[in-house]
């Protein structure tokens, strides 16, 4: 996508302001829902299935990477009923060491880029390593200026974006809007539009850097825009909530409300992630409570 | 003017914090009415929040539990009166509150003689150090004695938290109310949150799940009969969790280093000497 495109005037539901009010009301009423078992055990299934397994902490080595890419293929390796893990998710630098891992699985490999966490390096720099980036990795997941964004220069932004898309070539690329620095709703919205109009495949809530992080109410925004802008362009656009996911409960609130907003085709690892370190455990335990009938120790399954 | 009559709502103390169970619902007893009746998703926080907190409570110096454990004592004393009321008044309940105290200034003392009591130097044929030492077994499901409900809380209570252990205890199931109150000295008595959960519910209800619970580490069957400790082993039989049985010694309440010495596992440590 160019620059140009991006340039499109966009329509109206882009620049509208948020219900405040009626939004946080709904996120509430999503979700208090109850799911109970089958109900439960498809959506934790899909759970697993939908992760990207992240590390993203400074101490991460190589040896860490192939710990985390033995447990994203392996889940848990004493049930075959388990799935593997949508894609482990590291910094360019370990992303090599993730692809050899991960070589004959069908987990994919992303990398942060483009100055992650703050997206604040020179243009040149960021944009070189999401052209290294994608040498390695499947997927790219890049962060905005937010500083530009906020200062009003949406169409650097977007050009951000669209020269980005450029540089990674095919790969798939997931948009850090880092909701928590976006300052209300309304910049949300803003913000999902002017990512999926530069070219994105994906749009993410946040790095998981700084709190608040993904929140319900945010990301049922960005939901909204995915919808209206599929409506509008006819473009399928994924969303992937991240940061602060770390329990199955959390993470089935999440596909309730994809369900209930953009609709059941939405479900599935091609057009849905969540981002998260310690969700994986969380959700292998819920099944196994399912399964067993007796609440679960932490103890028992292994570390990512 | 009369006084207003302000009537108390019993609560479940969960994390720290006075609750309703989180399914909302009660039960009614022989004299009250409206008791929280836990469910197994309150069981659930409870060890979870006991969990959270142990190792905090476990690494703290003997000494410091042991003072924490005399203040509990004293926020006991200066309510008094009050227990001595909900547990029907009258010279039997006054001699229950005066043995839950000294019960809770004796495990006070205990908390920094434990090691010296059961752990020890073994003799070994080697150039070595053989010591045995006491840890506490983790987080511990209390089931309360039934009567009487004050004392049957009280002394395997401080028992198990003299020695290192976070407690989610089922108080008394036909009379809560003075183990519930008992949440109130506890929370003023600096125990931290989470070392201490007391839920009120009908165990035959939440006995299952307690046995079934793979993330306790031990179940004191005080207040078993001994269908529900059968009940109780075979459903531990998937985990490694201890199952307590009442024994002698917890039967009579009679205080004992014994008591919280049931809660420990003793750790042996071999240590080269060099010569």
């Amino acid at each position: 996508m160019s620059a140009a495109t991006a340039r499109r005037p966009l329509p109206a539901e882009a620049l509208l302001g948020v219900d405040q009010v009626g939004l946080e009301a709904r996120a509430a009423m999503l979700a208090s829902r109850s799911i109970k078992r089958e109900a439960k055990l498809f959506a934790l299934d899909l759970a697993i299935r939908c992760t990207d397994l992240t590390s993203l902490e400074g101490a991460d080595t190589p040896g860490r990477v192939a710990t985390l890419c033995t447990k994203a293929m392996h889940p848990a390796p004493l049930d075959p009923t388990i799935p593997p893990v949508a894609a482990v998710c590291v910094y360019p630098a370990l992303a090599a060491v993730a692809r050899d891992h991960l070589r004959c699985s069908p987990v994919r490999v992303a990398a942060v880029a483009t100055g992650f966490p703050g997206g604040q390096a020179p243009f040149e720099g960021r944009l070189a390593e999401a052209r290294a980036a994608a040498a390695v990795a499947d997927e790219i997941d890049m962060v905005i200026d937010r500083g530009a964004f906020l200062a009003g220069r949406y169409g650097q932004v977007a050009d951000e974006i669209a020269a980005v898309k450029a540089a990674v070539g095919g790969r798939h690329l997931k948009v850090i809007l880092e909701t928590g620095e976006l300052g209300g709703y309304d910049n949300v919205r803003r913000a999902s539009w002017l990512a999926m109009a530069a070219g994105a495949d994906f749009i993410k809530t946040s790095t998981g850097k700084i709190q608040p992080a993904a929140t319900l109410p945010v990301a049922v925004v960005m939901m909204e825009a995915i919808r209206d802008f599929a409506w509008a362009t006819g473009r399928i656009i994924g969303l992937k909530p991240a940061g602060g996911i770390r329990t199955a409960r959390q993470a089935i609130t999440y596909l309730v409300a994809v369900n209930e907003v953009l609709g059941d085709d939405w479900l599935t690892p091609e057009r849905f992630r969540l981002g998260a370190s310690s969700l994986l455990n969380d959700v292998l335990m819920q099944i196994a409570k399912e399964h067993s009938g007796g609440y679960q120790s932490p103890d028992d399954f292994s570390d990512a | 003017m009369t006084a207003l009559a302000v009537a108390k709502t019993a609560k479940l103390y969960l994390g720290g914090a006075f609750v309703r169970s989180e399914s909302g619902r009660v039960y009614r007893t022989e004299v009250a009415a409206n008791i929280p009746r836990a469910s197994r998703k309150d069981l659930r926080e409870a060890v979870r929040a006991a969990r959270a907190a142990q190792p905090g409570w476990a690494r703290r110096a003997a000494y410091n539990r042991g003072q924490v454990l005399y203040r509990v004592a004293e926020m006991l004393e200066g309510r008094r009166r009050e227990f001595v009321a909900v547990l029907g008044g009258g010279r039997g309940a006054g001699r229950e509150v005066d043995a839950g105290l000294e019960a809770l200034v004796y495990f006070a003392g205990a908390a920094d003689k434990l090691s010296q009591l059961s752990g020890s130097v073994n003799d070994v044929a080697g150039p070595y150090f053989n010591f045995t030492v006491p840890e506490p077994v983790g987080v511990v499901a209390l089931v309360a004695g039934e009567r009487p409900a004050l004392l049957g809380l009280v002394v395997p209570l401080a028992a198990a938290l003299c020695g290192g252990n976070c407690v989610v205890a089922l108080v008394a199931e036909t009379a809560p109310l003075p183990g519930l109150l008992l949440g109130e000295v506890l929370a003023t008595g600096d125990i931290p949150p989470g070392v201490v959960a007391l839920l009120s519910g009908l165990r035959s209800e939440l006995l299952p799940w307690v046995g079934s619970h793979r993330d306790l580490d031990a179940v004191d069957a005080v207040g078993c009969t001994p269908e529900q400790l059968t009940a109780l082993e075979e459903r531990a039989a998937d985990s490694v969790m201890r199952v307590l049985p009442p024994g002698a010694a917890g039967a009579a309440l009679r205080l004992s280093p014994q008591l919280a010495v049931r809660t420990l596992e003793m750790k042996t440590i071999w240590h080269p000497v060099g010569t």
